[in-house]
């Protein structure tokens, strides 16, 4: 299908970005890659009547190093974090976790900003960035303000985001040497939507240790009493049963099929992070 | 400055073309509507299929989920383009002499897609070339084909190099 009518602009500036978005009327949107609210709008399941597209804004283009962190601008696409481009804070987590997104043409386009505000619960960056702990940057008529990622997301494409606001970057914490990642991904042909997605991340020197599943039905889901034991133990008693056991745990409920792909996806990423 | 149509420029195969257009009017609907250039097909319209596939600026990107009014002020390239100028020649030989065609629907596609594969001019593996290729779907061959056809392609050109 094709989209429906709207009136498009664009800028370079985050100012007249912002006073786009609050001072007219109608319902306005984003546009950043449009990899998915292109499909959405072909679809007729989005019918915004104003698209601002911000792929001029350069502000959002940046990419910054700090000792603890890697600020990665809203709109760095998947294929530049999949070529290496960025500093690798991370030992390589970022560089894998975007190569294993959709398809080159859809990395080509596709934002790291994008992904995470369109929050599909099967999004490989809302589940990865999830893992390491990341910090969202938001720009506001008010100002600047900063997002633990673990309350951004809200549900299924559901983020804690005014309509006023755009998402500026994500702090990327920088893992010491001897950090340790692992992330697993199912899905029945590369590429697509995964099915079930297990993230880990631990790392001794800063006390973090997290493991995520995502691809459920809402907000990546994070196994906290899990990730300390399996950090405690460098993953030697995770097996699948472990990990079936954490996910009854949580309280949440899945149908036997499901509950053993995500028992899968989990004890993979583990297994990926203590290279077994 | 907000508007439902406008006026852009664009390079398309080199050439540079200026037109009003609807701002809804997706690339792909724009080169084949008011540039006749029907090489690239519309299969799904929402990233699926990869039959839209054009080269933006040099890459490759799904031409259904890019607005035509986006492509002002970039370079666009089309299996006319990249047919003209001789870049994928072997591969639609070798496409030809593998029978990794039937309706042709996918066949822009596929060449596109596998132009940036083949561009980088390194040793892949079939199931490297059967993963860069998953995004674009053939409904005839069983891609049996068309892998031998980029493998191939490939093949030739590494010993081209060497
Ligand atoms: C065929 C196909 C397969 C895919 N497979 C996968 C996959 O396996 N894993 C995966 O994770 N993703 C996948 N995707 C989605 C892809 O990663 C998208 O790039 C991503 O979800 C959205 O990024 P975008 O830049 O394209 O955002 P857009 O589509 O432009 O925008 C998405 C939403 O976010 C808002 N938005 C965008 N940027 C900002 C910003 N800076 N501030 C505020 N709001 C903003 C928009 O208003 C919109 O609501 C796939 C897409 C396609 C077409
Ligand atoms: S028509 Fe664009 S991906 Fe199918
Ligand atoms: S040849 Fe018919 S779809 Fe590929």
């Amino acid at each position: 299908m094709k989209a429906a009518k709207f009136d498009y602009t664009k800028t370079n500036d985050v100012a007249e970005a912002l006073s786009v978005l609050t001072a007219e009327d109608g319902d306005s949107k984003v546009l950043a890659g449009s990899q998915s609210l292109g499909p959405m709008m072909n679809l007729r399941l989005a019918r915004p009547d104003r698209l601002i597209d911000i792929r001029a804004l350069d502000a959002l283009k940046a990419v910054t190093q700090a000792p603890d962190h890697l600020f990665v601008g809203a709109l760095v696409t998947h294929a530049a974090i999949e070529d290496g481009i960025l500093p690798d804070v991370t030992r390589g987590m970022i560089q894998h976790v975007a190569a294993g997104i959709a398809y080159r043409a859809v990395r080509n386009r596709g934002t790291i900003g994008g992904s995470l505000v369109h929050a599909d619960p099967a999004g490989d960056w809302p589940a990865a960035l999830r893992a390491l702990g990341a910090q969202i940057v938001i720009d506001g008529p008010a100002g600047t303000r900063e997002a633990a990622i673990d309350t951004f997301q809200l549900g299924a494409f559901t983020v804690a985001l005014e309509e006023d606001e755009i998402v500026r970057g994500v702090r990327v914490p920088a893992l010491s040497g001897s950090a340790r990642w692992g992330y697993h991904k199912i899905c029945r042909k590369p590429g697509e939507f995964a099915e079930s997605i297990g993230a880990y991340v631990c790392d001794p020197e800063s006390g973090i240790a997290r493991l995520v599943l995502a691809a459920t039905e809402d907000a990546p889901l994070q196994l906290d009493t899990a990730a300390a034991a399996i950090a405690q133990n460098d993953g030697a008693k995770f097996d699948l049963d472990a990990a079936r056991m954490a996910l009854t745990e949580t309280g949440e409920t899945f149908d036997p099929f499901k509950l053993r792909m995500h028992a899968v996806a989990l004890h993979r990423a583990v297994a990926q992070a203590y290279g077994a | 400055m907000s508007d439902e149509t406008k006026t852009i420029t664009l390079t398309v195969n080199g050439e540079s073309v200026t037109k009003l257009v609807d701002a809804r009017t997706h690339l792909v609907d724009f080169l084949r509507g008011e540039l006749g250039l029907t090489g690239s097909h519309l299969g799904c319209e929402h990233g699926i299929c990869g039959a839209c596939s054009v080269r933006l600026d040099g890459d490759v990107v799904r031409g259904c989920l890019m607005l035509a009014i986006q492509a002002d002020g970039a370079s666009i390239e089309t299996v006319e383009g990249l047919t003209a100028s001789g870049e994928v020649a072997d591969l639609q030989e070798n496409f030809v002499e593998r029978d990794a065609l039937q309706c042709g629907f996918c066949t822009p596609g596929m060449l596109i897609t596998a132009a940036e594969l083949l561009r980088e001019a390194a040793p892949k593996t079939r199931e490297e070339i059967r993963e860069f290729l998953s995004g674009n779907y053939c409904r005839c061959t069983g891609y049996h084909a068309i892998v031998d056809a980029v493998e191939t392609t490939l093949t030739q050109r590494l010993e081209k190099s060497s």
